[in-house]
């Protein structure tokens, strides 16, 4: 590891790994990519791999069309397999002011060039036959929304920027920084023997299990730090989704990010039957079949427990399975194999926090994807990117910077979040 | 054993591909399911676990210190009879054991999301 970098990404999620690909595809090759843990640890190992351009903002609409191009190309660019299945999403509503609301949705997502076609009860069974329709107001369907496996993504994308000369370091994380009051100067950063880690993980799990709540993060016991060292650097990005203000306090940078647990499942393998991803905006029930064919899903339920917690609940497995058996009967018999859970990054207006930061120039943040970042990751790594690189504020930046909250200029909300 | 020989029946992971997997780097055992889908199957670790560890302790000198993290259910359970706990484990119970719960705000919790 060298002394200086030009660019530190801060999370080797997909975010980070992404914008550290095209960092070096644009001649940036100085760059260091660090993270807490392992390759796959954070959300980005642990989302339902949906990429959808339906939404109900038009900027999303329109980066997320863009994201699904990188994503059909992918495997041919990267030389990995990520078992990109395009299905399409379908959405259904089961209220008036739903329906009205995906309407408009699907009306701004024509006009953006997508797709998108509004479909009765009836018709949503040419599509879903096993879908049981009783109550379905209206549903919408993009045939070329879909589903990718997620972990190859960030292999990928990992592969092909250290092939390019990039550093990635697992197993290290931010202790703090230092900074000549409006820069930061260096980061101060330790690794952890992997090892070590996994069991002192483990043993804060066991000590917080099932009694009260997890405990505080000043109260964790210490970690077992192998080596501490430091590293300067011209720009530092930060894409630790759910921990994002975490690293930001440490520069004392308050962000209004908040995690929220997303609990998920998978079955056994079935043969395929099940074309689309369903998503039902009544409840959060999703589900849709990966290329491997089990059903993989999940289900909106409140409240979670405060902060980063990854665990999960016996809550989650029996309210998914109502929702799921009552929208498709014929999934009765089908077992349950794994459940997990993930934190989302949410924002007070549903919009990412993205671009420089005011009062701390060479720190950019990537954040708040609101449970999406995964699936915006392939195009906004590339408009971070250019952001470094060119230090041009597109107006997307503009739109989504931090400082828009302390200005109370807060954006329109997205409408169509699932879970 | 031969490369060919499955280290994880569910998922046909081989010791090849354990051994392939810890040579591109993925060393630790949670790295290294996750690579090769090792413990992902019907028996959630219960057969490859321990055969997956004796390999990465082979190629790099240590012992897994912990096991990866265990995913419930213990046994596969069929979708309607977990249903039927829907009426039996209230998620209320959340609120009482884990002190600070927390609501999305304003998203994703059923009618809220037309807002």
């Amino acid at each position: 590891m060298k002394k200086h970098y030009r660019v530190v990404i801060i999370g080797a999620g997909i975010m980070g790994l992404s914008a550290a690909y095209h960092l070096a595809r644009r001649g940036i090759t100085d760059v260091l990519v660090i993270d807490r843990g392992y390759l796959c640890g954070g959300a980005s190992g642990r989302n339902g791999g949906g990429v959808r351009a339906q939404f109900s903002s038009e900027t999303n609409i329109r980066l997320m069309r863009e994201s699904i191009e990188i994503c059909r190309d992918f495997a041919t660019e990267m030389k990995i397999n990520v078992w990109f299945r395009q299905g399409g999403y379908l959405f259904l509503t089961r209220s008036k002011a739903q329906a009205a609301q995906l309407e408009a949705s699907a009306g701004l997502q024509k006009r953006c060039g997508l797709a998108t076609r509004l479909l009765s009860g009836r018709e949503v069974q040419s599509i879903v036959p096993e879908i049981d329709t009783q109550g379905v107001e209206l549903a919408s369907f993009n045939p070329d929304d879909g589903v990718v496996f997620p972990w190859p993504f960030l292999w990928g994308y990992a592969q092909a920027a250290e092939a390019l000369g990039v550093e990635l370091a697992t197993f290290t994380e931010v202790e703090g920084f230092a900074t000549d009051g409006k820069r930061i100067t260096s980061l101060a950063l330790a690794r952890t023997a992997h090892d070590a880690l996994a069991a002192h993980d483990r043993a804060e799990r066991t000590s917080a299990h099932g009694r009260g709540p997890q405990l505080a993060p000043e109260s964790h016991t210490e970690r077992p730090v192998q080596e501490r060292f430091s590293v300067s650097a011209e720009t530092v990005l930060c894409c630790a989704g759910a921990w994002s203000p975490n690293i930001a306090k440490m520069l004392d940078i308050s962000l209004p990010n908040v995690p929220h647990r997303h609990e998920i499942c998978s079955t056994e393998p079935l043969k395929p039957w099940l074309g689309p991803l369903v998503a039902d905006l009544s409840n959060g029930l999703y589900f849709s079949q990966s290329a491997r064919g089990e059903i993989v899903g999940g289900v909106s339920v409140e409240p979670v427990p405060h902060g980063i917690n990854q665990r999960s609940s016996v809550q989650f497995l029996a309210t998914y399975a109502q929702a799921l058996v009552r929208t498709v009967p014929s999934m009765a018999s089908v077992k349950v194999l794994r459940q997990w859970a993930g934190c989302y990054d949410l924002t007070p207006d549903q919009s990412p926090i993205v671009g420089r930061v005011d009062g701390c120039e060479n720190f950019v943040l990537a954040c708040g994807f609101m449970g999406h970042g995964f699936m915006m990751a392939p195009v906004m790594g590339r408009h971070l990117a250019e952001h470094i690189a060119t230090e041009e504020t597109s107006a997307l930046f503009a739109q989504w910077n931090l400082r828009r909250f302390a200005e109370g200029n807060l954006l329109k909300s997205e409408s169509m979040i699932i879970g | 054993m031969s490369g060919k020989t499955l280290l994880c029946r569910c998922e046909d992971v081989t010791l090849d591909e354990v051994e392939h997997a810890i040579a591109k780097g993925h060393t630790d055992i949670e790295s290294v399911k996750r690579f090769t889908g090792f413990a992902t199957g019907w028996c959630q670790g219960k057969q490859c676990l321990i055969a997956c560890a004796r390999v990465i302790e082979d190629k790099t000198g240590a012992f897994p210190l912990a096991p990866i993290t265990p995913r419930p259910p213990v046994h596969p359970m069929p979708l309607g009879m977990l249903a039927g706990l829907a009426n039996v484990v209230s998620t209320e119970r959340v609120t009482h054991h884990e002190r600070g719960a927390v609501r999305k705000p304003n998203v994703g919790n059923g009618e809220g999301e037309s807002q």
